[in-house]
């Protein structure tokens, strides 16, 4: 059992990944399942599924019923502690708005009329559906939106039909800037999670990202533990955040200004000479022409821009060079904010250049992995058209699929036509901008599907909802992870689906029986697949089942264990100066563009994370409801006063185009700054199913009627838009 | 007879609850209550602010007066560690506990019986600690003997500054808040 390495793994070129698929019946997939009938406590090993990132935990069931679930101690992931919303994971279990049976619409698309069908009812629908698109518009014109590693057998089934066409709002509504803007730089993505080395900066600079809120566990638990070391943390947001509240320094930005600032602190740290010399001087490329053009950006250019005092710019540059090369400048994840994102991630990666950090201790790090061959599959077939989502390649430096590409190509019907949309545990109304956009999109569509748990406002548009069983019922594909250390995770049923919910690969495999593509299903059960793989691999399936983790061995991760120091850009180099982006007609060093301002009177809205709740998924998770129940928008104490607003006030927000939002709790706080207002995203239900979450808190994407396209990667900055404040009558 | 009690790093805790959340789950808390809550102290004006983010609880006091006040007993001081118990069948809902505590740490369960942390004492029985201290994912959470001067938590009192909640009060609270 050899581990991969990160570098093997790019130089693999076309390397299938695999992806999934069965056969057969659910009965012995869980045959170990929660068996009411039994006494006493049963542990099992499984990997988390409240977010994305996996974690490792071991789920209690006592006297046959589902009580508890912890972290396992053996996962890289979860250190064997998980985050609150995976401590309240089973609550999606006991959630009485789950979705339970298959449903058939039976009014116009919106309406949430629906009949409830027999699965061979639901799939043979959709099969039919299907064939017509094919046969009408060939295969290409059926799409899939989907997010989580559940979506990969679905995925395969379209694949084997001859789909071309998926995307997920992780790249170009989250991470893909940031993708972009790094791998111009280094050759290489951040991905995820994240190969930050939080744990060993001495220093952490986060720039609008908010850990601790934003709960992705190993990087919460490592920021706590940097900080418990007592790490130089340095937090730029125009809101004093959690993370800002355990900050050295704390920089109350002016929101939409982070590009200047980040000029000006490269300005300072080359000017001032204090950037790793031997570093920059040995792996970079274009640094002269790049320290040419930062010349300008002097502190006191950045002044009136950020409204931070050149003063504080400078000690904080000078904090930063300190800790060099444990200097950590967070890349953040959710980064779509002005549309000059891909650019403005490529300064931080150039920031972090020349703090050396990249390939270093308390930097970043070079993940590793499992070498786990995928399953041999037959051949899927060979696509007549490009793909749709960024034609011509619009946007060059796009390296994934752009979700508004496609929806945008199903309104135009160019270049050709989109008929179908497949969506997979993705509530498109809450993760992509400008929901009118949505809606005219589906209006092209002759078949909208939605596999989910929940009946999201997404599926409240669709023409066949499918209730898949939550994560704690069924098996998913095997997680083979890049991260500090190689391992592979086993997700397993912990308990039987309590209605008509099935597994999303036995959706998958039956679909592609009903499509007439059977045979690429070659195996009789999940079980039969994943020990396919873990045996190819030379591991043991069954010590997986008993320990819900298998460790590799441990590998090099930084330059100096023995990493080569090789950067996948065209020149071979870290990238001061970037000739691809020249040749494309882009600013080889970034610039800075003021941002849009809003109306007077208006607030910039921005948005982000509860450690409670994963985006527009669990707010009917009755245990994390109970933590929050509705979200709140923050507005500056002084504003608040004179609007006579107190906290626990109600108020509307109005935007720009007179989209009113739902009523929402104030929070008059010092902690924002007067020039914008801030709520948690995922709240403010409209769909009729979601009871216990109707209309609770108002909707961020429902303001988001405005987005800037970024013209690198496609990239939909959301943080344009401004809102005014209805007092209640 | 050792002394329970718990120390909480403030610098370390972000906030997120997942005490409050594995107390709903390892002791059946219903729907609505809570044994535990986060509380986020905010001092000064913008942008001169200070945050002081504490996961409270009963702070089994050594001094409790819903025990004093309790008519029938059914609040108590437990022989395992000093911690304050209710006992279920004894109470009568009467809420002059709830009254009587500064920290607002109890409540009435929809069974009618007053309710509150019990530092876990069931896991406690067994050799373990509370739910809360072994889930939270930043590890701020200590508890332990505060009588042992070589105990976790004693070290930690003896070597960080330190504040109870509510001094004035004179209960002499149990849970610290290392600062």
């Amino acid at each position: 059992m050899n581990p991969l390495s990160r570098r093997k793994f790019l130089k693999i070129s076309g390397a299938t990944i695999a992806v999934a698929a069965t056969i057969g019946t659910v009965t012995k997939a869980i045959e170990n399942a929660g068996d009411t009938k039994s006494k006493g406590i049963q542990k099992i090993p499984t990997f988390c599924d409240i977010c994305f990132w996996k974690c490792g935990a071991i789920a209690y069931v006592r006297d046959g019923k589902l009580w508890k679930i912890e972290g396992n101690p053996l996962d890289p992931l979860s250190r064997g502690r998980l985050c609150p919303r995976g401590t309240g994971g089973i609550g999606a279990y006991y959630d009485p708005d789950r979705l339970r049976a298959p449903l058939i619409r039976m009014q116009e698309r919106g309406k949430e009329m629906w009949k409830e069908v027999t699965w061979d009812e639901a799939l043979s629908y959709i099969a039919d559906k299907m064939q017509k698109i094919k046969s009408q518009y060939g295969p290409e014109s059926m799409s899939m939106f989907s997010h989580g590693i559940g979506g990969n057998f679905l995925r395969h089934t379209l694949k084997a039909y001859g789909t071309i066409n998926f995307a997920a709002p992780s790249f170009a509504q989250c991470r893909g800037p940031r993708d972009v803007g790094f791998k111009l730089t280094f050759g290489e993505d951040v991905s995820s999670p994240e190969r930050t080395d939080i744990k060993n900066a001495q220093c952490l600079v986060l720039i609008g990202s908010h850990l601790g809120e934003n709960m992705h566990n190993t990087q919460a638990q490592e920021f706590a533990e940097t900080v418990g070391n007592g790490a130089s943390i340095i937090v730029v947001d125009p809101r004093y955040s959690v993370a800002a509240s355990k900050a050295k320094y704390y920089l109350p930005i002016k929101p939409g200004t982070d590009l200047a600032f980040l000029l000006a602190w490269m300005n300072v740290i080359v000017s001032e000479n204090l950037y790793d010399k031997e570093y920059v001087e040995k792996y970079g490329f274009g640094f002269e022409q790049f320290k040419a053009e930062l010349s300008a950006y002097t502190p006191e250019w950045a002044y009136p821009e950020t409204g931070i005092e050149p003063k504080l710019i400078r000690a904080t540059a000078r904090e930063m060079a300190r800790y060099k090369p444990a200097t950590l400048i967070h890349p953040g994840r959710h980064v779509t904010w002005y549309g000059d994102d891909a650019q403005r991630s490529r300064a931080i990666a150039l920031l972090n250049a020349l703090m050396g950090s990249w390939g270093r201790k308390g930097g970043f790090y070079y993940p590793v992995s499992m070498d786990m061959p995928g399953y041999p599959y037959p051949a899927y077939p060979t696509p007549t058209k490009d793909k749709v989502d960024n034609p011509n390649k619009k946007y060059p430096f796009a390296h994934e699929a752009i979700t508004t590409g496609i929806r945008e190509a199903t309104i135009t019907g160019k270049p050709y036509p989109v008929k179908g949309w497949m969506v997979y545990a993705t509530n498109l109304f809450h993760a992509l901008p400008n929901e009118n956009e949505t809606i005219n999109a589906i209006q092209n569509l002759d078949l909208l599907v939605v596999v989910d748990v929940i009946p999201s406002e997404i599926a409240g548009w669709a023409d066949v909802v499918l209730p898949e069983s939550v994560y704690l019922e069924r098996h998913d594909d095997i997680n083979v992870e890049w991260f500090r250390e190689p391992f592979v995770a086993l997700r397993q049923p912990v308990v039987k689906s309590p209605h008509d919910q099935k597994p999303n690969w036995w959706i998958a495999k039956k679909l592609a029986e009903k499509l007439g593509l059977g045979n690429y299903y070659p195996w009789k059960d999940i079980e039969e697949y994943i020990n396919h793989r873990m045996t190819a691999a030379g591991l043991s399936f069954d010590e997986l089942k008993k320990n819900g983790i298998i460790l590799g061995d441990k590998q090099p991760i930084y330059f100096d264990e023995g990493v080569p120091i090789e950067f996948f850009t065209p020149s071979g180099k870290i990238e001061f100066y970037s000739l691809q982006l020249q040749q494309a007609g882009f600013d080889p060093v970034p610039k800075y563009k003021r941002p849009t301002i809003g109306p007077p009177g208006s607030f910039r809205l921005l948005y982000g994370r509860s450690p409670v709740h994963s985006f527009s998924r669990t707010q009917t998770n009755r245990i994390l409801s109970d933590m929050m129940s509705e979200n709140e928008v923050w507005i500056n104490a002084n504003v608040a006063e004179r609007y006579d607003l107190k906290s626990g006030d109600y108020v509307r927000l109005k935007n720009q185009d007179g989209v009113v939002s739902n009523k929402i709790k104030v929070k008059a706080t010092e902690r924002i700054r007067p020039d914008c207002v801030y709520m948690v995203h995922g709240f403010g239900h409209t769909a009729k199913g979601l009871k216990h979450a109707f209309l609770k808190g108002a909707s961020d994407a429902q303001l988001l009627t405005r987005y800037e396209t970024d013209p690198l990667m496609g990239g939909t900055g959301m943080n344009m838009n401004f809102v005014t404040i209805e007092v209640e009558a | 007879m050792a002394r329970f009690g718990m120390v909480i790093d403030t610098k370390k805790c972000v906030g997120c609850m997942d005490c409050v959340v594995v107390c709903k789950t390892e002791n059946n808390v219903p729907e609505g209550f809570n044994r535990d809550w986060i509380v986020q102290d905010v001092r000064g004006k913008n942008p001169h602010l200070q945050m002081e983010i504490r996961s409270e609880r009963c702070n089994h006091c050594d001094n409790p007066p819903c025990v004093y006040c309790c008519p029938t007993g059914a609040s108590h001081v437990h022989d395992l560690g000093g911690v304050v118990i209710v006992t279920h069948d004894m109470c009568i809902g009467c809420k002059a506990c709830i009254a009587a505590c500064p920290y607002d740490a109890r409540f009435i369960h929809p069974e009618g019986y007053a309710d509150k942390c019990t530092f876990c004492i069931h896991r406690v029985e067994k050799g373990m600690g509370p739910a809360c201290v072994s889930v939270c994912p930043t590890h701020c959470m200590f508890w332990g003997a505060l009588d042992d001067p070589n105990s976790e938590v004693s070290k930690l009192l003896d070597s960080r500054k330190h504040h109870a909640l509510i001094p004035e009060a004179g209960t002499k609270p149990q849970i610290f808040y290392l600062v």
